[in-house]
């Protein structure tokens, strides 16, 4: 059984003629504790199916299914302690005004949570930064830093899926490879399953088992890792990407 | 006098609350007709490396140097009317993100032959002959519609391609390209390079390519300076990228993910605090 399916999704921006079909016909599904990529130029659509699974595009049809549930329009509060999202830029997502125990306590009060002194020194030390960050404030922070905050106030609520939009992009390669282990090492740890977006195919490889390729609002292949790897794909699109992103490591 | 740019003792400083802080400490290289990338993580004063060398730094930050020289001129004991002879005509830089670095309200063929008329004599009809040639020259199909086009009707790739036909018109001797394609998608990050490659080729000019991504770098640079904490710790050639010495290099290439071969944990960069100590690296 799959912890996320989706069939049939469409998700499209204004009415009538001002109409833009952003995602068409995206069908996907990742079993419990997998970890599935989303690949694509800016503009093709990866991020508005993880938009739309969050309810952020609210303008969608097609079936989305989380853990066998159907997700309708309305979602439950019990939903969003199962089905989190980090976002790509650290320095926009997290509340210029709000120290790192605010962001946290304040999340873990929404989901009800009692013990939240205990739960804020837990996830902080889940993250890898020490109680000393516990009364910081943003702009104390590095980026890297700041990525580690937005993913344990992911963490806050115990989900079971994690939905990561581009969470590197705006780092730099040597934070992104601890932000990344980190990441490698919470799904260990939780049995999270990941939904992962990115335009780098290197990082969405290093994380991902499966990765399907959009292009202009459609998945137009799905292939596992290793085929990547081997460059084993059947649509032209999909090699001239990796032919791209392997050039650098070619010439040199 | 076969060098383009003599750079010596380099350093740019801002005041601040708790004292002076070095942003670039010490830089020393040259240039000539050739592709010379720094690299370097956010902070390393690479972009500040770039700007300084167009004076674009604005008080208080400070710049001095022992030596800035343009051809064997000195561009340190220059008026701010003299730099602008040189901001363009010499050197031109190209900035990260063509979004912001666009007029937004001027059609980009305005721009592109004002770009032109600043230096040159010509009338407005020459001047859009040439643009238009520009346009073609950066593989941009149909130039005479994007000629009349706003920034924000331009996608991402074509808006950088028409920076650089605009800071290529005046015909430089210099480049500086700060992360000209950070901002766009893979497949077109390598059109973009290309054609940049090719025309500086071309025009025999001297690039300064400055990056984070050290793979980009060393696939079209011919020298790569490796900036750590406002210092060069490293210069190597690029295609000799991967025996770097250094074990800062080491550690920024070690720490990327690849396709090709993958691993299970990537390594994780452990920061010496001796590599900010120690003296910059001259070329």
């Amino acid at each position: 059984m799959s912890e996320i399916l989706i069939e049939n999704l469409n998700v499209w921006f204004g009415e009538h003629e001002e109409r833009v079909d952003a995602v068409k016909g995206a069908n996907l599904a990742v079993p419990k504790g997998g970890s599935f990529g989303l690949v694509g130029e800016s503009g093709s659509g990866k991020s508005t199916i993880l938009r739309a699974m969050m309810g952020l595009a609210p303008t969608w049809s097609g079936k989305i299914e989380v853990m066998g549930q159907p997700v309708g329009h309305e979602r439950s509060r019990d939903f969003y302690r199962k089905v989190q999202m980090v976002f790509q830029d650290p320095y926009a997502s997290l509340h210029p005004r709000h120290s790192v125990d605010q962001v946290l306590s304040e999340t873990l009060s929404l989901h009800g949570f009692k013990d939240i002194d205990t739960r804020i020194s837990k996830l902080l030390d889940d993250v890898g930064l020490g109680p000393a960050f516990r009364f910081r404030y943003p702009h104390q922070l590095s980026g890297g830093q700041r990525q580690r905050v937005a993913i344990a106030r992911a963490l806050a609520s115990e989900p079971e899926i994690l939905l990561l939009d581009e969470p590197t992009s705006a780092l730099d390669v040597s934070v992104q490879a601890e932000i990344l282990n980190l990441l490698t090492d919470l799904r260990a740890e939780h049995g999270l399953t990941y939904l992962m977006v990115s335009h780098n195919l290197a990082v969405v490889g290093h994380i991902c088992s499966d990765i399907a390729v959009m292009q202009l609002g459609e998945i137009v292949e799905t292939l596992g890792v290793e085929d990547m790897r081997a460059m084993r794909t059947e649509h032209p699109y999909t090699k001239h990407l990796l032919e791209s992103s392997l050039l650098g490591l070619e010439r040199s | 006098m076969t060098n383009l740019l003599d750079v010596e003792n380099l350093w740019v400083k801002f005041p601040t609350r708790n004292g002076v802080f070095d942003a670039v400490r010490g830089v020393s290289f040259s240039l000539g007709q050739e592709r010379l990338g720094i690299v370097g993580e956010s902070g390393s004063g690479k972009s500040m490396t770039g700007r300084a060398i167009l004076r674009l730094i604005r008080s208080p930050g400070m710049v001095t140097a022992d030596r800035m020289d343009l051809e064997g001129v000195d561009l340190l004991s220059r008026t701010e009317k003299q730099m602008r002879d040189v901001r363009g005509k010499q050197i031109s830089m190209i900035m990260q993100d063509p979004k912001f670095s666009l007029n937004p309200v001027m059609r980009v063929g305005k721009q592109i032959s004002e770009a032109y008329r600043l230096h040159n004599k010509v009338s407005k009809a020459e001047a859009k002959r040439k643009s238009l040639e520009m346009l073609e020259a950066v593989a941009i199909r149909d130039p005479e519609r994007v000629y009349e086009m706003f920034p924000h009707e331009v996608s991402g790739g074509m808006g950088q391609r028409i920076m650089i036909a605009m800071m290529l018109i005046p015909d430089p001797k210099i480049m500086i390209a700060d992360e000209p394609t950070s901002a766009l998608d893979v497949s077109v990050q390598t059109q973009v390079l290309e054609i940049m490659d090719k025309l500086v080729k071309d025009r025999g000019m001297g690039l300064i390519f400055i990056s984070h991504d050290l793979n980009l770098v060393s696939a079209f640079c011919d020298r790569v300076l490796i900036m750590y904490a406002g210092r060069v710790v490293e210069t190597l050639a690029a295609d000799k990228l991967h025996e770097a010495q250094h074990p800062y290099t080491q550690g920024l290439l070690n720490s990327l993910p690849r396709l090709d071969a993958p691993i299970d944990r990537l390594q994780v960069l452990q920061r010496d605090p001796a590599w900010s100590e120690a003296p910059s690296v001259n070329t």
